[in-house]
């Protein structure tokens, strides 16, 4: 037998055993969407949360694995039946963006809390499977391997014969047909619901747990990718298709080990990143599907809530600018200058965000992309190539604008929240494609030692300087980005969002004008992430994550969706204030991802309104 | 002379049901049309297809002696085809006076330049700098518009920068008849414009659309309103399950048996005593 057929049965296995790990997380994801139509990303969450059940059972109580399994699946059971009741069921009729953002805020506020609880730090859990391995035709087999696989299968087997055989089963199903019909008939769509979460939670758990084993090692942002991939297996299977999604995720987990295997550990996360793109725009209903229309999305998707936005009278804006100008005539600690300064950079994402998310429609999740790129973009062109920052800055925005609309015009075709998920997964290619581009970016090492920021030929390292240019790069995005909004652009843009087969029957042709606010967006991000990469002077692939993306999404939500003056006053008030007050930083990210709850469920208008 | 549109044996299924079931009739430059026919009958899927939102399986449209089989609607605009849709899709956050500026989207000229690749590029870059004849252009559309809105009087002149999901239903229905005009179409596609509107309402809606066809507008109605119908339409399309089953003038159409029969279920033939009155009413 030749050499090299046993580290490929041994990746084979491997797939199958991580392809069966998903599928305990997709087939829940295809339950949940079965009946409400909702893409679940606090799912990840819930599996991270199942991992720390069973390791504190484990460790704390010595339970043995059946009781483990037995108190994982009672404690996320519980867990999803909360999360379903308080996140999701008020925004039923809400815009189907909304209770989806609103599974991102509690995913968010349980990876944090776990972490606040448990410190970040991973944990070893122990294993409590015999550890003997079956050799087979040249690779191995050991007993986890087998469990992983058996206890797979016997979750697909108990969904069938409860799916099939009880009436709670009936009802889940009739309600994933037709939930007003379902509802008519005498289901309890409700308990449906909680059933689903319950059932789903459950699995996902103990998948958690199963994953901990597996790698000896859980952590409190483990949850994150996870959910992601179950995602991506239950596309490629078919939205809300159950034996799909099992199939999906056996193929995803094949890709990802094969892949690994021939091109390296740190690509596997951009397998399933890729496939999801490639999915979404080939075989949107999933490559059992033979159609490749998207499955129906009601024809207004936008969470676009009516309202009367604020307007701001001109002497306010001019004495708003005046103080904020004037700020470092009072406060002289440099450090904290800076701090602002790059708060009010972080305005001109949202401001970004908000031309895109607000004003066009697009509820993007991939927007720190955008600032990876303006940031490796500048970083590059001023070490590289030599060029001085004030033109290697601009450059970097036009490059942004340019490179940022290409990688997003395939997801124009999109609807809804497809196109959240769409630009999510662009945001993460970014991402892994600086982690893995080494000969342009360094790969994990990262940019060290970037030039500062300068001006009119002197180096501008003080507080003050950064607060001031920065404060500059806001007033001009703002101000460009106001005046598209009173053309026509500001309108047609507008028009598209609100409907956008009315749009297209007056002669708007949506592409060019979501490439006109992707690229609009894309030229203010990308001189934000150039300055922010000569204010940091050391940045990685780390430096712009997802959760920059969402913070940018709330900013822009708080203070109200397609508002200039919303997304300044959202940085200012989840960035800056709590900079200035010190305020406590490890509990930031939770207090965004109740503010992200908050907002959605009881003012989705943001502060200034809607615009 | 050429007929403005030209429909022919134009057939759409769903799921083997066909919605429209090869339908073909003309409209002629400057007349009025009218397609009536019960709930289900294929009125709006048929107006669909014309207007680019559907794709017909079998059958062609002509406008103007021009195939426009299959066109997206987005091109179908700048040809001249503007249309109301039947349950009101206003842009509901903008304004009256910006819903009926995109209407006339497609008359942006200055300063949406239609150059191939740069042209995107070329008006944003118009949109900021906003030379002369832009400006220009954007206030002579402004006033255009609000003499279009004009046309509903005191309905909607005070709400111009009321946000459209403020409005009345009827108000709404208004604000996409003054859209789809400021498109200055050579078509005007009407998907029930009374709809949702009282006795006196329709009566006024009735004399606007009976102003625009004095102005020798070209206009495809879909109304149940037959009161409506009967006084304005130069010929009536009669449709029933995806067919056309009559088409004549207003007159014939009220006495025809087939039309009746459809209306009022086939057992009513014979039996009631006014039927032509019971069509009209």
């Amino acid at each position: 037998m030749p050499s090299w057929i046993g580290p490929w049965f041994d990746y084979t296995i491997n797939g199958i055993v991580v392809g069966n790990i998903y599928a305990l997380l997709a087939v829940g994801l295809a339950l949940i969407y079965g009946v409400s139509h909702l893409i679940n990303f606090a799912h990840g969450s819930i599996y991270m949360v199942g991992a720390y059940i069973g390791w504190l059972s484990i460790t704390r109580l010595g339970t043995p694995l059946p009781l483990t399994l037995l108190v994982i699946v009672i404690g996320c059971g519980l867990l999803g039946v909360l999360v379903e009741r308080v996140a999701l069921r008020p925004l039923r009729d809400a815009p189907r963006i909304a209770p989806l953002l609103s599974t991102i805020g509690v995913g968010l506020v349980l990876d944090q809390a776990v972490q606040l609880v448990f410190t970040p730090d991973p944990r070893g859990v122990p294993s409590q499977v015999s550890d003997w391995r079956l050799a087979i035709g040249g690779g191995t087999i050991g007993a986890l391997d087998i469990l992983i696989g058996a206890i797979g299968l016997a979750s697909a087997l108990l969904l069938y014969l409860f799916l099939r055989f009880t009436k709670l089963g009936w009802a889940v199903r009739a309600t994933a047909l037709d939930r007003d019909a379902a509802q008519q008939c005498g289901v309890d769509v409700n308990l449906v619901n909680s059933t689903v979460f319950a059932i789903a939670a459950a699995l996902g758990g103990v998948s958690g747990l199963l994953v901990g084993m597996y790698y000896n090692n859980i952590d409190p942002n483990m949850g994150y990718h996870a959910g992601l991939k179950g995602i991506v297996a239950q596309m490629i299977g078919g939205m809300g298709n159950v034996p799909g999604a099992i199939a999906g995720s056996l193929i995803l987990g094949l890709i990802e080990s094969y892949g690994i295997a021939a091109l390296g550990t740190s690509y596997r996360n951009l397998f399933a990143f890729v496939v999801m793109i490639l999915i979404l725009i080939l075989k949107p209903n999933g490559i059992f599907a033979r159609g490749r229309s998207l499955p129906p999305e009601p024809l207004t998707g936008t969470f676009i809530a009516p309202s009367a936005p604020v307007r701001l009278p001109w002497p306010v804006v001019s004495a708003a600018i005046a103080v904020a100008a004037a700020l470092p005539l009072v406060v002289h600690n440099g450090y904290l200058l800076q701090t602002l300064g790059i708060s009010w950079l972080y305005g001109v994402l949202a401001i970004s965000l908000t031309l895109v998310a607000g004003t066009a429609g697009q509820i993007s999740l991939g927007h720190a992309g955008l600032l990876a790129i303006g940031a490796y973009g500048s970083a590059l062109l001023a070490m590289r190539s030599g060029l001085p920052v004030p033109v290697s800055v601009p450059l970097a925005g036009l490059i942004t604008a340019g490179l940022g609309t290409l990688l997003l015009y395939p997801s124009f075709r999109l609807r809804g929240h497809y196109v959240t998920i769409a630009t999510l997964g662009v945001g993460e290619i970014v991402t892994l494609v600086i982690l893995n581009w080494d000969s342009l970016t360094q790969g994990p090492i990262g940019l060290s030692a970037i030039p500062p920021l300068s001006a009119f030929g002197a180096k501008a390292i003080s507080g003050v300087w950064i607060y001031e240019i920065a404060l500059v790069v806001l007033l001009l995005v703002a101000g460009l980005q106001h005046r598209l909004l009173t053309s026509h652009l500001g309108r047609t843009m507008r028009a598209m969002r609100d409907d956008d087969v009315a749009a297209r029957s007056y002669g708007v042709v949506l592409d060019r004008y979501k490439a006109l606010a992707f690229g609009m967006a894309g030229l203010s991000a990308g001189v934000a992430g150039g300055v922010l990469a000569h204010v940091y002077s050391y940045i990685n692939h780390e430096t712009f994550t997802s959760q920059v993306s969402l913070l940018a999404l709330t900013m822009v939500i708080l203070g109200g969706l397609g508002n200039i003056a919303g997304a300044v006053l959202g940085s200012v008030l989840l960035v800056g204030l709590p900079e200035v007050f010190r305020f406590a930083a490890e509990y930031r990210m939770l207090i965004y991802g109740l503010a992200l709850l908050l907002l959605i469920r009881f003012r989705p208008q943001g502060l200034l309104g809607t615009q | 002379m050429t007929p403005l549109l030209e429909i022919q044996d134009l057939t759409r299924c769903f799921g083997g049901i066909a919605a429209v079931n090869a339908v073909g009739f003309d409209v002629a430059e400057g007349e009025l049309v009218s397609v009536i026919g019960p709930n289900g009958a294929g009125k709006t899927t048929l107006f669909n297809i014309v207007t680019g939102l559907e794709t017909a399986d079998e059958g062609s449209v002509r406008l103007a002696g021009r195939d426009i089989t299959g066109l997206p609607a987005e091109k179908l605009a700048p040809l001249g085809i503007a249309r109301t849709f039947q349950h009101g899709r206003v842009f509901g956050n903008l304004s009256v006076m910006e819903n009926v500026l995109v209407g006339a989207h497609t008359r942006l000229e200055a300063v949406r330049p239609q150059w191939p690749l740069i042209g995107p590029v070329a008006e944003f870059a118009l949109a900021l700098l906003r030379p002369g004849h832009v400006v220009e252009e954007e206030q002579r559309l402004r006033e255009d518009a609000r003499e279009i809105i004009s046309l509903f009087g005191e309905r909607l002149m005070p709400r111009l920068d009321h946000p459209a999901f403020s409005l009345s239903y009827a108000n709404r229905r208004r604000v996409e008849i003054a859209r789809a005009l400021a498109a200055k179409p050579r078509l005007l596609m009407m998907d029930e414009p009374t709809a949702g509107m009282n006795p006196t309402e329709t009566l006024e809606m009735l004399e606007i659309i009976r102003a625009l066809k004095g102005g020798s507008l070209t206009i495809l109605l879909i109304e149940h309103k037959l009161e409506l119908v009967m006084q304005l339409s130069d010929r009536v399309v009669v449709m029933d399950g995806g067919v056309k089953i009559a088409e004549d003038k207003p007159a014939a159409i009220a006495k025809n048996p087939k039309v009746i029969a459809a209306y009022l279920g086939h057992g009513a033939v014979g039996e009631g005593k006014s039927t032509t009155a019971e069509v009209a009413s």
